[in-house]
């Protein structure tokens, strides 16, 4: 029985770590080598790079920055940040990542999921979704962090994703990224009911007891960065409340 | 001491398993040529896109026919994911296709009412005493197993729906369902295990 994953994200713009509130207000929480050796120290299961650079430049120092993580981290790492080919992927991957996140180009050509499976595995092929809530218990995906509402189902579209080849989920609500207030557990509930995926959720975390809830409601891994970023708590400290909530976790 | 050879077949996070014996204290180097492959001190067979695809490319290569020879030699050899099962008789992700055969059985899909693929640490156990696997968590990405021990080998399981095998050992030469570059500190310790062993006579 696989246990249950804590994932720090890593949130990277221009080769140094930030991290904001709904995707804006970007502040700097150090850098990514340095982070990655604290996570890989105190516990994390895995890693999520995320590039957030807005430029081309920025794009380049990701792939560097994901060759000096790779050196020091010795637990999987999944990549993502403005993956629009089979190309982009192999750069990342020859980089040292093992997973690759797509969000908004495959929501705009669906057929990228099929072309990342076929070449490098399901297991290799994450989808990234930011889903908003437009009334209870609906969700549509947004896209370009956050500032373009697609009008696309979040259900519909998981299960597409599924179809397409995706190996696993990694789901961010927006309107919870970095406020604290809890992962949208309706949300996970919804999604982990529609498909089969492993799913990370994202967006909302403050402690063991939402990373818990998201747990129950469907989640198979979950993903913080602000709590970790900010050193008021670790992956190890969290992995012992679960424990003691009868969470299976890797300690 | 000599560098760590990696078959090259494909695409796969060869960087990872590049970074994992550099941190070790290993050079390691990337081959595709059959001679330099049987010669090596040790090798390695990582993870490697789909069986249907590795097959045809070790057969044509010649590759296929160095590390068959290597295994039944006991040259020191590790077999990673894909290319552990590359070592079985068949697969049902390329039905039809032969594997390398230097492990008997097939590998099998991962049974239906489990996620698919499986993402995760799970628990390898080694009630035996072994040579290098000991027990722990280990990270798995997989969407196909081998579900029947192969004759002649030590085996280590784990639990996924379904017990299926996590690992395998004869000798020198070591097998792994498991991802032991992405396994952390057990994982290292493991690698470590299988690069300090006495090298067999060539």
């Amino acid at each position: 029985m696989l246990t249950r994953r804590i994932i720090p994200c890593l949130d990277v713009r221009d080769g140094r770590v930030v991290k904001g509130i709904r995707f804006q207000g970007l502040v700097d929480a150090g850098c990514p080598v340095e982070n990655a050796k604290h996570y890989r120290d105190t516990g994390a299961d895995e890693l999520v790079l995320l590039d957030v650079s807005a430029t081309p430049e920025g794009r380049d120092t990701a792939a560097k920055t994901v060759a000096s993580v790779r050196q020091v981290l010795d637990i999987p790492l999944t990549v993502g940040g403005g993956v629009k080919s089979v190309e982009d992927a192999a750069r990342l991957l020859n980089a040292g990542a093992d997973k690759v996140a797509v969000n908004s180009a495959a929501v705009s050509r669906p057929q990228l999921i099929n072309e990342l499976a076929e070449a490098f595995g399901s297991q290799c092929t994450v989808v990234a979704v930011d889903a908003a809530a437009t009334r209870e218990n609906a969700w549509e995906v947004v896209t370009v962090s956050g500032t373009r509402r697609t009008g696309i189902d979040v259900i519909d579209w998981v299960v597409e994703a599924e179809q397409r080849g995706a190996g696993e989920l990694l789901l961010t609500s927006w309107d919870r990224d970095g406020t604290r207030e809890g992962y949208d557990c309706p949300l996970l509930h919804a999604v982990s009911g529609a498909v089969k995926l492993p799913l990370i959720a994202s967006g909302g975390a403050n402690g063991p007891e939402h990373m818990s809830l998201a747990l129950k409601a469907g989640a198979t891994a979950v993903l913080a960065a602000s709590i970790f970023h900010s050193r008021e708590t670790s992956v190890t400290t969290i992995k012992q409340a679960l424990r003691t909530q009868g969470v299976e976790v890797r300690l | 001491m000599s560098a760590v050879v990696i078959v090259e077949t494909g695409l796969a996070n060869i960087a990872s398993v590049e970074a994992a014996f550099k941190r070790l204290g290993r050079s390691t180097l990337r081959s595709r040529d059959p001679e330099q492959v049987l010669a090596a001190e040790r090798v390695v067979l990582p993870g490697v896109g789909a069986f249907g695809a590795a097959m045809p490319t070790l057969r044509s290569t010649g590759l296929g026919e160095s590390l068959q020879e290597r295994i039944q030699r006991d040259r020191p050899t590790l077999a990673i994911c894909l290319g552990f099962q590359l070592l079985a008789q068949a697969s049902e992700e390329a039905e039809g296709v032969a594997g390398l055969g230097c492990i008997t059985g097939k590998v099998v899909r991962l049974p239906a009412n489990q996620a698919v693929p499986q993402l995760g640490w799970n628990r390898v156990t080694a009630p035996k005493r072994s040579r290098f696997v000991e027990s722990g968590h280990a990270y798995f990405a997989n969407s196909y197993c081998l579900r029947q021990a192969p004759a002649g080998w030590t085996s280590f399981t784990t639990t996924y729906g379904v017990s299926m095998v996590a690992a395998i050992e004869r000798g020198a030469v070591l097998g792994c369902q498991f991802h032991p570059e992405l396994s952390g500190k057990w994982g290292a310790n493991l690698l470590e295990r299988w690069l300090n062993q006495e090298g067999s006579a060539c």
